[in-house]
């Protein structure tokens, strides 16, 4: 009996802590930032954003929230049922078990795994599963061109980010996110591989469906992409699936090129700040440059969208990485 | 040389970075909107709003029963019976304005002769149902007696221009 606690139980019991500690910022940070989402384009479109709800408007992404518990799932009549409901479940589950390998510092991570980068590589890939699924299970036109569009876009990029984490790993030497970040001791990936910390950024931007890639919503000519016939909860589940995406995705973008918890400069008064807060800064920057880039530009032609993925990312991302290996090779800095 | 300076134009990115710096400038400038329902904007003297019966000082009301705005109103918004009261002077005995069907157009206050029916400044009488909508002579009354310090400066201000 006492092994039976001590050895199965009581670990069970820290895991599902140590989750419940992960998940519940997360959702939190989900919330707000859809709240941020709309001060910041608010505020570059200058008017104001929501600020009835509480003080400053706060309490709005609860609003929000309530508003969708509250309404009625509708389920259209030619829709696939089982698929039509399990496509959000599945979006929003990948895009939460992605976060078991993400180091929030040093050694503060729910799983660390020696492949970790080909985890979290691995469930972004499967992202598109959730999105084509609802596409189909909708039996909607719009649904459908917008799962479609989704799935070409998001696979087109992933080979991009592919070989831009090709890239950083050439300079790390191992898989496992916490070696990637303690590789940047001496300075950040985002300095000497600044071409690639642009291309994984667009492709991320590319990756989670966000403007200006966000045709697979497309309002102006598909009303609203693959979650057009989701309602209520199911669709609320897409929303919070794609938030928690664009969070991912900061994530690694700070821990592949920004030196995930580690401080800017390693003295003094910047060092006494806890990883995690570093780190959450640093989620909170490329955030912002999410939000900033959704207020700059206009949404692209789907061709276009096509040739900087296979015609521009592709080979740029393919010669950086002959080029980082050559260096890497020829003045002997490959990591042991 | 036109390809090379489009190409590095666009591996640079150089549009892009300057886009993003106008955007995040204006990130940093006044609002231009309102807080609406606690700030409100300027409106003009001229501003055709809700409806209203005025009434003069001394408390009688100005509309004789002329049925002017009742002729010109091209909605057919307005529906007037009249007949002499006990001192002999000729008042409604039914003024009603339905303004589901009003337009705005402002007839009415052009061709009334004593100013009585007037558009005031008010825009916010939304209401929860149709029936709030058909105003009657109480109603338009009420209005006339809550906007009147309003509704004589509007007047005054613009006779010169009449």
């Amino acid at each position: 009996m006492a092994e039976l606690w001590t050895g199965y139980a009581w670990p069970t019991i820290i895991i599902v802590l140590q989750i419940v500690a992960i998940v519940i910022p997360l959702m939190v940070g989900i919330a707000y930032l859809t709240y941020a989402e709309r001060k910041v384009l608010a505020a570059m479109q200058l008017r104001q954003g929501p600020n009835i709800v509480g003080p400053f408007g706060l309490l709005q992404p609860m609003a929000d929230g309530l508003k969708l518990l509250g309404k009625e799932t509708v389920i259209p009549a030619g829709a696939n049922r089982v698929v039509f409901v399990f496509a959000p479940m599945l979006t929003f589950l990948l895009a939460l078990i992605a976060w078991a390998v993400i180091p929030f510092g040093n050694g503060m991570v729910l799983a660390n795994i020696n492949v970790g980068v080909l985890y979290l590589f691995a469930i972004s890939s499967l992202g598109v599963y959730g999105i084509i699924m609802a596409g189909w299970a909708s039996n909607s036109k719009y649904a459908f061109l917008g799962g479609l569009r989704s799935a070409a876009q998001m696979v087109s990029y992933e080979v991009s980010i592919g070989f831009v984490i090709i890239t950083v790993l050439l300079c790390v030497g191992s898989l496992n996110l916490s070696d990637v970040v303690n590789a940047q001791r001496t300075v950040w990936f985002a300095i000497p591989l600044f071409p690639m910390f642009v291309v994984f950024f667009i492709s991320a931007l590319a990756e989670t469906n966000r403007a200006p890639f966000d045709l697979p919503e497309g309002e102006s000519e598909l009303v609203g992409g693959y979650n057009v016939e989701y309602s209520a909860m199911t669709f609320a589940l897409f929303f919070l699936g794609e938030y928690a995406n664009m969070i991912l995705m900061s994530a690694m973008t700070s821990i592949l090129f920004l030196g995930g918890w580690l401080a800017p400069i390693d003295i003094a008064p910047f060092n006494w700040i806890p990883g995690p807060i570093w780190f959450a800064l640093k989620i909170a920057l490329v955030l912002f440059m999410f939000l900033w880039v959704r207020a700059t530009v206009p949404r692209y032609r789907y061709d276009q969208l096509m040739r900087l993925g296979w015609k521009i990312f592709l080979p740029f991302s393919l010669f950086w990485v002959i080029l980082t290996a050559g260096v890497l090779v020829t003045f002997g800095w490959l990591p042991s | 040389m036109a390809l090379l300076d489009r190409t590095a134009r666009g591996f640079f990115l150089t549009e892009l970075l300057s886009g993003l710096g106008l955007t995040f400038s204006y990130m940093f400038r006044p609002r231009v909107t309102l807080n609406y329902p606690f700030e409100k904007g300027p409106i003009s003297p001229r501003f055709r709003g809700e409806h209203a019966l005025r009434r003069y000082p001394n408390g009688e009301e100005r509309c004789i029963a002329c049925k002017l705005c009742e002729a010109v109103c091209p909605a057919l918004a307005i529906t007037i019976e009249a007949e002499p009261r006990d001192d002999g002077s000729r008042r409604t005995t039914r003024y009603d304005i339905d303004m589901t069907k009003c337009i705005y157009c402002g007839l009415c206050q052009e061709a009334c002769p004593v100013d009585a029916i007037v558009e005031g400044p008010n825009f916010e009488f939304a209401t929860e149902t149709r029936e709030e909508l058909f105003y009657n002579k109480e109603k338009l009354l009420a209005n006339g007696d809550r906007w009147e310090a309003q509704l004589a400066t509007n007047v005054a201000t613009d006779a010169p221009y009449r």
